[in-house]
Order: structure tokens, then sequence, then C-alpha cells
């Protein structure tokens, strides 16, 4: 259990990627199977642990303590797992040492072999026999709330780090097309990774399979290619999924292969095809049921659950727009070209039913100006540019230059007013490198004042982080913690040019708007904060694009 | 004589009227009795400053010789008549020169502790209980959330990390009295031998500790000599916690913050405050140890002063022992 820990110890507070994944590399590298494996299922979200409630654990931890002393000291750490570890005094079977802690997989045999009435005692001799750190482990393992911004791609990323040396390194498609057909604790996998077994033979293709993705347009690029060569498909505003169906199961996965079937068991329900098919989900109807689709945030109201009612169903009903087959029935058919494939997709969404099921329409173009034209004025709301895909282009896992690009629309832009900055993380954390950003909006009495519209902290080069430091060191108005204020009148401030890619309603932000994926496209010193834009304008392109709350 | 007759809380700190004298006074007075060099227990401007040898010479480093107009050293255990009233200093393990104050007068004794430690620390003298009828005690980490590990298993997660990142600058905060020669001693002691790098805040300190016998290996200020980031790679560099947030910081190559303090034992203090390695080092008492304190001494009383008072009073409530805070002002209890 404590290499595990102290992993979690360590992932907690390191902000940067590579960090993270050194430290995972390590683990992976120095713990021995089954423990390693168990700690990749944690981290990966497929650890299978008998859950405790809170309310056992706060019973166990009041036969320790006075309830008057708990309280106090859980008013001070605010986290019922973190409490309960610090307070916990194993008293002679606590062991310090790390050899003779229990191993984190003897923890998960031990628990998932328990029955009910044993949960008690073997959970109190747990916690007697870890030390804190451990124990904040196994209890976060335990309540299911490991939160620690390690996602299931970073662990396999990992995972190929630890396989060799550059060059002999296993590739993360690969072992991303395994995944979904082992079972923690992976040994088959770690031995193969290893270079010490083959690799593991899968029992049915009802997996994951890496996808093909697209780069974006870049200046100059288009110059290059015959659009004859290119079909063209709208760009839709939802997210990328994977359904995979043989043999009786029904799989949706995300583009990263995180298995989300659970939470559109109306999706699962209709699939009636065996294979595996690439597209869209989106939330609304399909166009074959002539109905609207709806737009990002509404689509949002169904993601990341484990689990949907009814009246979610009813309200957002959701469907998958196809893109691309790769499996027709078992035949893997990655190898043909693009428009073979897509004749192939045609049948089966054809049978497929008409409310969930449609196929994203192939645009009709002769020249790169005539779809630029397409891209700036689509025809749904929901279309957030277009895809150029190669005729001939076979199905290729990853991001490979030149047979897809997306060519997306513009991303919004404006004028606000730095109102607030905030010391970055790690690498950045002698830097003001977060900004909260405000326009112009009227205030009490009509006279004019900026609210807050959005943060980014991102967009800028080393070189405009200096300048923007150096700006909120020398025009600092309050601090609050790790928050500053800075001078933002009329006459006197800092003007960023805010990008982003989208704009709700919100109830949550004062200023009701809410951006999406805002960044610090410029820095305008050649304006004063007056010339910044108004509310007024942020609020017509919400209208324009009908966001909805 | 009741004990609040002997000493009792002012807005200026403890005092003593029998004997005329403040006990670690937050502002100017005529005559202060002070436990130890930290700022907040240390101020320049008193009449008459009593304490020990290493407690006046810290003053004198921080503040300038001119700190008080008649200074006076005590010696461990040296009974000292005070009009009238006796005081004698005892070690209190918390950093160099640190003491416990007794105070007595007709048969009746007041021990106040300043802030202590039980645990082992190499740089000073270790805590000695003086048994007494009144103890106060401090609660700086006085919630049972706070058990502080073992410094050298804390201090090898230092040296992991700078195995595991071996090209970024590990910069490593600890208050500048106390905390940051303990670390590096620590350090010392699990076998790192190369230079170590500190800010210019700690040297005098650093010296003066050297000068008493504390050995701290090779120290180097931490200054670009040739403007070479890649000096400081894998190195590790020690400073005051607010250095790192300056544009000091940004001489490093990828600084790794990390924080040697009590109050690492939390995770979202160490979150909140940007650190990536939090070692949990520190020079309070953690909760065990403030209970076996107090139960080692047994006194007939024990008053709380800075810290979590309630729940150290409600935990002597439950045991059958008078217990009552003090709620003085001034003590940061952030200092660790």
């Amino acid at each position: 259990m404590k290499p595990f820990a102290t992993l979690l110890d360590r992932l907690v507070l390191t902000p940067s990627r590579n960090g993270k994944l050194t430290l995972l590399t390590d683990y992976f590298r120095s713990t021995p199977d089954p423990d390693r494996g168990y700690g990749l299922a944690a981290l990966a979200g497929t650890l299978d642990l008998k859950a405790i409630k809170p309310a056992l654990l706060k019973e166990l931890a009041l036969e320790k303590l006075d309830p008057v002393l708990f309280q106090y000291s859980y008013d001070y750490v605010g986290d019922l797992a973190e409490t309960i570890s610090l307070i916990w005094d194993g008293g002679e079977k606590e062991h310090v040492g790390e050899a003779e802690q229990p191993r984190l997989g003897d923890v998960v045999h031990r628990m998932n072999s328990l029955g009910r009435t044993e949960v008690r005692a073997a959970v109190r001799d747990l916690l007697d026999q870890l030390d804190h750190s451990s124990r904040f482990a196994f209890l976060k393992l335990a309540t299911g709330s490991l939160r620690i911004g390690v996602s299931a791609r970073l662990a396999k990323q990992a995972l190929a780090e630890m396989s060799g040396p550059d060059g002999l390194k296993k590739d993360v498609t690969e072992i991303e097309t395994l995944w979904h057909g082992l079972e923690p604790p992976y040994e088959p996998l770690f031995a193969w990774l290893e270079g010490k077994a083959q690799k593991p033979v899968l029992a049915t293709p009802a997996i994951f399979h890496s996808v093909m993705l697209a780069n974006p347009v870049e200046e100059g690029d288009l110059d290059k290619l015959n659009p004859d060569d290119y079909a063209a498909e709208w760009k839709w505003d939802g997210i990328r999924v994977q359904m995979s169906s043989f043999g009786g199961t029904k799989k949706l996965y995300s583009r990263s292969g995180d298995d989300i079937s659970g939470a559109f068991p109306d999706v699962i329900e209709a699939i009636n095809f065996e294979g595996v098919v690439d597209g869209e989900l989106l939330v609304g109807g399909t166009a074959r049921s002539n109905s609207a689709t709806r737009t990002f945030s509404d689509l949002q109201q169904r993601l990341n659950r484990k689990t949907v009612n009814t009246k979610m169903l009813e309200d957002y009903p959701a469907f998958v727009r196809a893109y691309d087959l790769l499996f027709d029935r078992d035949e893997d058919i990655r190898a043909r070209n693009y428009l073979q494939r897509r004749e192939e997709l045609a049948e089966v969404i054809e049978k497929a039913p008409h409310d969930r099921f449609d196929i994203s329409p192939l645009i009709d173009f002769q020249s790169w100006s005539q779809l630029d034209q397409l891209r700036l004025a689509p025809p749904d709301p929901v279309i957030e540019g277009v895809m150029i895909k190669r005729r001939d282009s076979v199905y290729q896992a990853g991001r490979l230059k030149g047979p897809w690009f997306k060519w997306k629309r513009d991303p919004f832009n404006i004028d606000a007013v730095m109102m607030y900055a905030q010391r970055g993380h790690g690498k950045r954390s002698s830097y003001y490198s977060d900004f909260t950003f405000g326009v112009w909006a009227e205030g009490e009495g009509g006279a004019e004042q900026l609210v807050p519209v959005g943060k980014a902290y991102f967009g800028f080069t080393d070189a405009e982080l200096e300048v923007l430091d150096k700006f909120v060191r020398d025009n600092t108005v309050e601090r609050f913690g790790p928050v500053r204020s800075v001078r933002a009148e009329p006459g006197f401030g800092f003007v960023l040019e805010v990008a982003f890619e989208g704009i709700n309603r919100s109830t949550r932000h004062k200023s009701g708007v809410a951006m999406r994926f805002p960044r610090i496209s410029r820095l305008r010193m050649d304006k004063l904060p007056r010339d910044a834009d108004r509310l007024v304008t942020l609020t017509a392109l919400v209208d324009a694009k009908g966001g909805g709350e | 004589m009741k004990p609040e007759a002997l000493l009792h809380p002012t807005p200026a700190g403890l005092f003593c009227p029998l004997g005329k004298f403040h006990v670690d006074p937050v502002r100017p007075v005529e005559r202060a009795l002070i436990t130890h060099g930290h700022s907040d227990h240390a101020r320049a401007g008193h009449g008459k400053v009593l304490a020990t040898r290493q407690t006046l010479d810290i003053m004198a480093l921080r503040y300038g010789e001119d700190f008080t107009r008649s200074e006076q050293a005590a010696e461990w255990g040296e009974v000292i008549d005070v009009d009238g009233v006796s005081v004698h200093f005892h070690p209190a393990g918390h950093v160099l020169g640190s003491a416990q104050i007794a105070i007595e007068r007709d048969g009746l004794r007041i021990v106040v502790s300043g802030d202590y430690k039980r645990g082992v620390d190499p740089t000073c003298a270790p805590f000695q209980p003086v048994p007494c009828d009144v103890f106060i005690t401090e609660a700086t980490f006085g919630l049972p959330v706070f058990h502080h590990p073992d410094p050298k298993a804390e201090t090898r997660k230092l040296l992991a990390s700078i195995r595991q990142f071996p090209e970024r600058t590990h910069l490593v905060g600890a208050y500048s009295l106390g905390k940051a020669q303990r670390v590096i001693r620590l350090i010392r002691d699990c076998g790192y031998d190369k230079t170590i790098f500190i800010h210019g805040a700690l040297a005098k300190l650093c010296d003066y500790y050297v000068s008493q016998g504390i050995e701290l290996g090779e120290l180097r200020p931490a200054t670009i000599e040739k403007k070479d980031p890649s000096a400081f790679h894998g190195a590790i560099v020690v400073g005051p916690p607010s250095a790192f947030q300056d544009r000091w910081a940004r001489r490093f190559n990828e600084p790794l913050i990390s924080f040697a303090s009590g109050w690492m034992m939390v995770r979202q203090r160490a979150k909140q405050g940007g650190v990536e390695l939090p070692l949990v080092i520190s020079d309070h008492c953690d909760w065990p140890e403030l209970l076996e304190t107090i139960r080692e001494i047994s006194p007939q009383e024990v008053w709380v002063t800075h810290g979590r008072e309630e729940a150290l009073v409600r935990w002597c409530e439950l045991q059958g022992l008078p217990a009552k805070p003090l709620h003085l002002v001034g003590y940061e209890d952030e200092g660790d």
C-alpha cells in the first residue's frame, strides 16, 4: 500500500504532465505484481473494490475519538477521508515501515472477499495497520473518490514509457487497443511491456480501438492540396465516440477509451448492428427524424455521469451521428479507403433505428475558397467547422499529418481588461499567470463599470508573460491571498485580446455569460481599457448562436 | 496565592505583577523575559531583557546590538531573583537557545513552556519536563489530526525526489531561524554531502549555529555566479518560503517547491501554497506529544496559549484536569 500511497501524495501536488508521467513510470517500474496492476486500475478507474460508506467510517472514527474533538478536526481539515487518516491512532498495530504494511494487492483481495458482517472489523483492522498516508489512499479507494488529475490516457502513456528506452518503447495506441480486453491486475500486460511475454491475445473484438485524429488546418496547408482528392464533412460540436458491438456486448467509448456506456442506455439499447462505428455523440434529434441537433451545453447535462434518470433521458435524448466504420461485423475494414468505408457505414446506419443514428453528410464543394465560405456560414449552429478527409485514406490510429484535417470556425474574439491576477503553479509559481478579465457594463446609477467575464491562463508566450507579470507587480491595488487586483480604469490598465471557442448563458457567473476555452490571444498595449468591449457584445454573441442555460 | 496573582494575560502579553516583568511581550515593556528568538516572541525595544545567552545572541543578530538597553543571560537551571520572584530557565527543544521559564513565589510554580517539542533535534538542547502547579502550553498543532512523522523519513523523500527529478532545482522553504538549520542538519544526517545553497536571509543565522558547534556542511549563497542556471540542476536550495513566490526564484531551473513545516500534514494546505513536495518537519509538539507532556508533568492546572486552544482544553476537561485558554494575541500560529 505504501508505494501507491506515496505515488498519490506526489501526484496530487504535481501540476506538470511530465512530472506526473515520471512519477507514474517510476511506480510501474519499481512496484511488483499484482500491486502495480491494482494501482493502475485505481488510476484508470477500473478497480472494483467493495465500497465503504462514509457513515461507517465516521462511526469507526468515533469509537476512537471524542465527538467534539472529531468535529474540530473535521472542520479544520474539511475532507472526511483525510480527517480519519490523520486522527487514526493504530497503536501497537501501526506499522511505520513499508515492508510490514499490507500490500495493495492484499488489501484488494481481502476487501473483496469479505461478507457483509465482516466489513466493519476488517476496515478497522486495516486502518490500524496502515500509516497515515496509506490510510488516506485506502480510504480514497474505498469511498471511490480518487481525484488526482490523472487520466486513464496518462496512465497508459506511462505504461508505454516504462516498456523500454527510446526506440524500443511500445506504442501507447497498441496499449489502448488491448486495454479494454484486459482486467486488473493486468499481469499479462506488464509481462509484455517488460519483454517477458508475448502480446496478450484478446477474447473479443468488442473493445476500444484507438481513434484516428485530424490536424488543424494551418496557414498555407491547403494551397498544396488538390480539393479533388478530399471529401468534406461538417464538424459537429459534440463528443467523439466509438460504438462497439459484438455477440451481445455493446459498448460506448469516449475518444480516450473510457467506457461511458452506463450514462447512455438510450444509445446502447438502440444498437442493432455488429461492428465498430466512429461518430459524434450529440443530444436532440437525428436528421432522419427531422428534429434539431441541440447545443453542446445540452449535451453537457448528460456527460460525466455514472448513471442517468428517466427525466434526463426524456429531456436530453442522445444520438450518434456516424463518421466512419472500423469493423463490419467482425471484419476489420480499417485498411479500406474512406469512401469504401462510408459505403459500408451507410448500409449499417440505414438499418439502424432512425431516432438514434444518422450519418454525417458529405459537403459538396469544388474549391477550398468555396469550402471556406461554407465553413464560415454553416447551416446549423451546432457545427463548429469542417473536416477534410482524403478520399483514399485508410483508418489509422493517432494524429498523422496529411490524411485528415479539421478546419474550425474562427474562434470568437473580444477585447477585455485585466482585473485580477493570480500566481501560477509549479514552474510558474513565481509569475502572475492566471488572469481574470472583464468588460464594461452599466452599473448602479448608470455608471460604466467592469464586470469579470472569464479567466485565462494560457495563450501567451513566455516573453509576453514577463510583460504581464511586470504589469501586475507594478500596478497592484489590493491583495487577497495569492490574488492581486490591478489598476483597471478607463484611462489606465491592460487590455487583453481574448479568444474563445464558444459562449453560453450562465447563472453561476455574475456577468451572466460563460466562455468555453478562453485564452489570451494578444496583448493589446495599443488600446486603453475604455476601448475594450462591452457586455452587450457578449450577450449578442450568445443570442446569435442560440446558447441555452 | 491564586496563580492568576502571580501571572496573568494582558494586552502586552503574560505579566507578573510581583516581579514587574512580562514574558514574550508583543509590545515594548520595561522588563521582558524571552523564551526564544522567533520574532513573534522576541521583539526589539524592551528596557531590560532576561533570556538564555543564545537567545540574546540571536536577538542581537536580528535586531542589532542595541535591541535593548540592558541584557542579562540566564544559565540553564540557575535560580534568578526578579524583585522577589524566583525564575529559572530550562531547555524547550524548539530552536537553539529556546527555553521554558519557571516562575515561582511562595511555593507556587508556573512554567511558561513557550514553543516546545519532544522529538529528536540535534540542533538544540532537548525539552526537559519541569514539575509545576500550572503548566502553560502552546497549542500550535493542538488538534488530533497532527501526528508528525519521523523527520528523517520526510527528509529522505526530498533525497528521493532529487533522484527522480535530477534536472530540477529543489527549493526547500524553511523559516530562517531554527527550521532551516534543522533541515540542513537532517539532510546531512541522511547522507547528502554536496553543497547546499542558501538564501541570503539565512546566512547570519547559519553562521551562528555553526559557531555554536552545529555542523551544517558546505553552504554557499544561492547566487548565480556566471549567469548559468545549470549550476543549480538537481541542487538543494534552502530559503524562507516567501522568497519562492518572488522573482528571486526565477534563477533556478524548473524549480520544484518543497516546504518543511508541520502544516504540510494537511494536503489542502500544501496544495493552496503551490507546494509540490511537502515535508512534515515541525519544531512544535504534535497532538500525542502535547498530551504526553501534560500527562508527564501532571500539573494542577493547564493554561493554553496560542494555537488551537479549544481542542486541547476540551481534552483536558475530558481528563478532569482544569484548563483554560489564555487568548493571547500577537503570536503567529503559522510560523512553523
